[in-house]
């Protein structure tokens, strides 16, 4: 992908983005064809206005969608630009399909420094190498400072079935599946929280955002009969567990000692009253794997540096009082609820 | 990585000890109250309750000041946050508790700007950035968090700032134990003490009030092996038949009170305090000194106020005072949950309602 | 009440006055502002529990350990 040296030019004319860019006219294809296509556009492919024309031999396909509303747009481990393609992939691959395309939706606040667009633009494409997918087609909209937060974008993804591997979602589930989490929980949540007003703190925490569909694929291909996944968001670990445990009819039960959480994120949490297991992430995901494989699969997910944290925390039992509990580092039960709203620091 | 002074009281083998030892002191029943949010939320999370021999019961009292300000306040606090130019400023605890019909995050969705602060030292800077409008903080809290919204206002003082003024909804604890023990329908043997309050006033007050009363009260940490610790202090107190002041909290609080408590001392004088769910209680509440009354948003932006009435069936006076436990209130989880809440309990994070749902569910 | 959490003051302002004075206190990793009015002999060093962005009284770290050798005073 290159961004090419007509880009500077155009951003030195236009050091800030104005409703004109927004207008269907000129301005407005200067704009698409100097920020935007010329990054995207690829010889077999070319930018299609109205949809994109793609082919597979496979006749199954997986299709997700996404809005990423994030402020502040930048924040301690990547952008907003980066988040739109992982979170967006990494649906198409909870379901086990090979993502493939996406399609790159925009609305920019007036005002918006050109060089932010340029740099959303540019983590945009390098995130979509990375992941293997192409962007090939989208949209954009300008409107009126004030109505949006710098920038919002949608991703909207096709993934391609795999032909031979069963449904994998809660219906899925069984009593004695072990649960496997891919990583350390609470590094976005925090890290974005570190530097919102009012709340903001010093710390090495960096969001864990990252691609999942390079590990999951290794797990298919090698034949780990997965049967559920979820990339967590917000929420957390618990939402998740939550929503599967309901969806499947099942209970889950996971040790609050085997959830692995980074130092710094544990002292954030306790430092603003929150609780690690609900707070966002937008790397990690959570298995459900029959009990026989859990060893092997800790072992791939490990090759990965992305999943190099994962673990065991639990298993799937029969349904009891309450969907999820966990048992806690004094060897007590509780319930693990969903939570209500948003978790809000406090005092008490 | 454990976190230093924090992960070494959450230690497993030396609870499953303090437990044990609770049970060979226990001979005969004994109910023990705690009077702070904190401690109920770490008994419930960590299930410490059930790691007790059932001879011992604990009581949760009204320790969640969130739960306890009054619905006149918080609609006095809605109000403010609705006139133009007015930044509020709350602690994230309060933001839904609802008033009389609204609570702050409605409040804010209908276009007033209302902020969530960790400090309200934060919102004495936003102030000083901000001096064309009116920055307002909630002071909401116990003894603990007087001393801070104290600063808070020294601070504007210093500064010179005309345009930073809190409604004061301060609570103290020392008054409502006392109606606690004074009240007819509860039995209360012994007392946990909240341990970040008497880091701020010490402990002295509580020795007579130990002593008129004849029950054992222990100053208590919020960590499950300080609490552990406390209630078997009090457990040998109890089988002794003796009844003082111990200081289980003895890395943080100290007998007396210090520079904290000076500095509240400073801004705040006693007076009486409607306690939502409890009433008037004599002495209960901290309010603005006469030469710091211009920092008082109650008399900088005149808005109407109103006693009303609560009506929604709430138990929350019963639960407060340790009548009944949440899973007693006929309306737990059937009817009041924290998606559709009756009562402050059930709202506040650190409402023993919404403790008991969030980690018992029965 | 309640959430009061203990941190390491690694550097001091002292101000003209206490009100003013304040620290960087780590939590574990986490660094924030604390104001230190109401411990101005706190040093560089010592721990502080915080609650709210305010330290409210020093740590004492012989008493810390009561907790664990009280145990041991009562079994034996």
């Amino acid at each position: 992908m290159d961004s090419g040296a007509v880009c500077p030019r155009f951003i030195s004319r236009y050091p800030l983005v104005t409703m004109a860019h927004g207008g269907g006219g000129k301005l407005m294809n200067q704009l698409l064809e100097e920020m935007i296509h010329s990054v995207f556009k690829s010889a077999e492919e070319p930018w299609r206005h109205d949809g994109a024309l793609l082919e597979s031999s496979s006749a199954k396909m997986a299709f997700t969608t996404d809005s990423y509303v994030i402020t502040p747009l930048f924040f301690p481990g990547g952008d907003i630009g980066e988040l739109s393609v992982y979170g967006t992939v990494n649906d198409l691959a909870m379901c086990g399909s090979i993502p493939r395309w996406i399609s790159l939706a925009f609305i920019l606040e007036e005002g918006l420094p050109m060089t932010d667009l340029q740099k959303v633009i540019s983590s945009v494409a390098r995130a979509a190498e990375r992941c293997g997918v192409q962007v090939v087609t989208g949209d954009t909209k300008v409107v009126e400072k004030g109505k949006a937060d710098g920038l919002y974008i949608n991703t909207s993804g096709i993934g391609v079935m795999r032909s031979e591997t069963p449904f994998i979602g809660p219906a899925s589930v069984r009593e004695g599946d072990a649960v496997i989490i891919s990583g350390d929980v609470g590094r976005h949540g925090m890290a974005v929280m570190s530097v919102r007003e009012g709340l903001s703190f010093s710390t090495a925490i960096e969001s864990d955002m990252a691609p999942l569909n390079g590990p999951v694929d290794h797990l298919l291909t090698e034949g780990i009969p997965v049967h559920c996944m979820r990339d967590l968001t917000r929420g957390g670990l618990a939402s998740s567990l939550n929503e599967i445990a309901a969806a499947a009819g099942l209970g889950i039960y996971v040790a609050e000692e085997d959830i692995p959480v980074r130092g710094e994120v544990k002292a954030a949490c306790e430092v603003l009253g929150y609780d690690p297991l609900y707070v966002a992430n937008e790397g990690c995901m959570v298995l459900f794997v029959p009990g026989a494989a859990a060893g092997d699969t800790i072992g791939m997910l490990r090759s990965f540096d992305q999943c190099r944290n994962a673990a065991i925390i639990g298993s799937v039992v029969k349904r009891g009082i309450a969907p999820v509990t966990v048992r806690t580092v004094l060897g007590t039960s509780r319930v693990l609820d969903m939570i209500s709203g948003e978790q809000l620091p406090r005092i008490c | 990585m454990d976190l230093k002074y924090i992960d070494e009281y959450r230690n497993r083998e030396l609870a499953v000890r303090y437990s044990e030892m609770i049970a060979a002191e226990v001979s005969k029943p004994w109910k023990i109250m705690e009077v702070c949010g904190g401690q109920t939320n770490c008994i419930v999370r960590y299930g410490l309750d059930r790691m007790l021999p059932s001879d011992i019961t604990l009581i949760h009292g009204p320790g969640c000041p969130v739960c306890v300000t009054s619905v006149a306040l918080i609609d006095r606090a809605l109000a403010v946050a609705a006139l133009p130019g007015v930044i509020f400023c709350s602690f994230g605890d309060m933001l839904r508790v609802p008033g009389s019909s609204s609570d702050l995050l409605s409040v804010k969705a209908r276009g007033a700007d209302v902020r969530m602060v960790y400090s309200p030292l934060d919102a004495v800077s936003l102030a000083a950035a901000n001096p064309h409008r009116q920055i307002v903080f909630f002071a909401v809290g116990f003894e603990t968090t007087a001393p801070v919204t104290a600063m808070a206002v020294r601070r504007a003082e210093a500064g010179g700032l005309s345009n930073f003024s809190m409604i004061v909804a301060h609570v103290r604890v020392p008054p409502v134990m006392k109606v606690i023990l004074s009240s007819p329908n509860t039995r209360i043997d012994g007392f946990l003490a909240a341990g970040h309050v008497c880091a701020v006033t010490g402990f002295r007050e509580y020795e007579s009030f130990s002593g008129e009363y004849g029950v054992p009260v222990v100053v208590t940490g919020f960590e499950p092996l300080d609490i552990l610790q406390g209630v078997l202090m009090t457990v040998r107190q109890l089988e002794t038949g003796v009844s003082r002041v111990q200081n289980q909290y003895s890395r943080v609080v100290n007998r007396d009170s210090g520079a904290a408590w000076e500095l509240l001392d400073s801004v705040y004088e006693i007076v009486d305090r409607n306690w939502r769910g409890l009433g008037v209680i004599s002495g209960g509440g901290f309010d603005l000194r006469s030469r710091y009354r211009r920092f008082d948003a109650s008399d900088r932006f005149q808005v109407p106020s109103v006693e009303v009435e609560e009506n929604t069936g709430c138990r929350s006076g019963d639960v407060l005072k340790g009548i009944i436990t949440p899973v007693e209130c006929c309306k737990f989880s059937a009817v009041c949950t924290p998606e559709n809440p009756l009562g402050a309990p059930m709202v506040s994070s650190e409402g023993a309602c919404a403790a008991y749902y969030r980690y018992r569910r029965q | 009440m309640c959430l009061g959490i203990p941190g390491e003051i690694v550097e001091i302002f002292r101000g003209d006055d206490p009100i003013s004075s304040y620290a960087k206190v780590d939590f574990g990793g986490v660094v924030r502002d604390v104001s230190l009015a109401a411990v101005p002999d706190a040093e560089v060093g010592e721990y502080v529990v915080v609650h709210a962005g305010f330290a409210l009284s020093r740590l004492n770290i012989e008493e810390a350990t009561r907790v664990f050798s009280y145990l041991d005073e009562m079994q034996s």
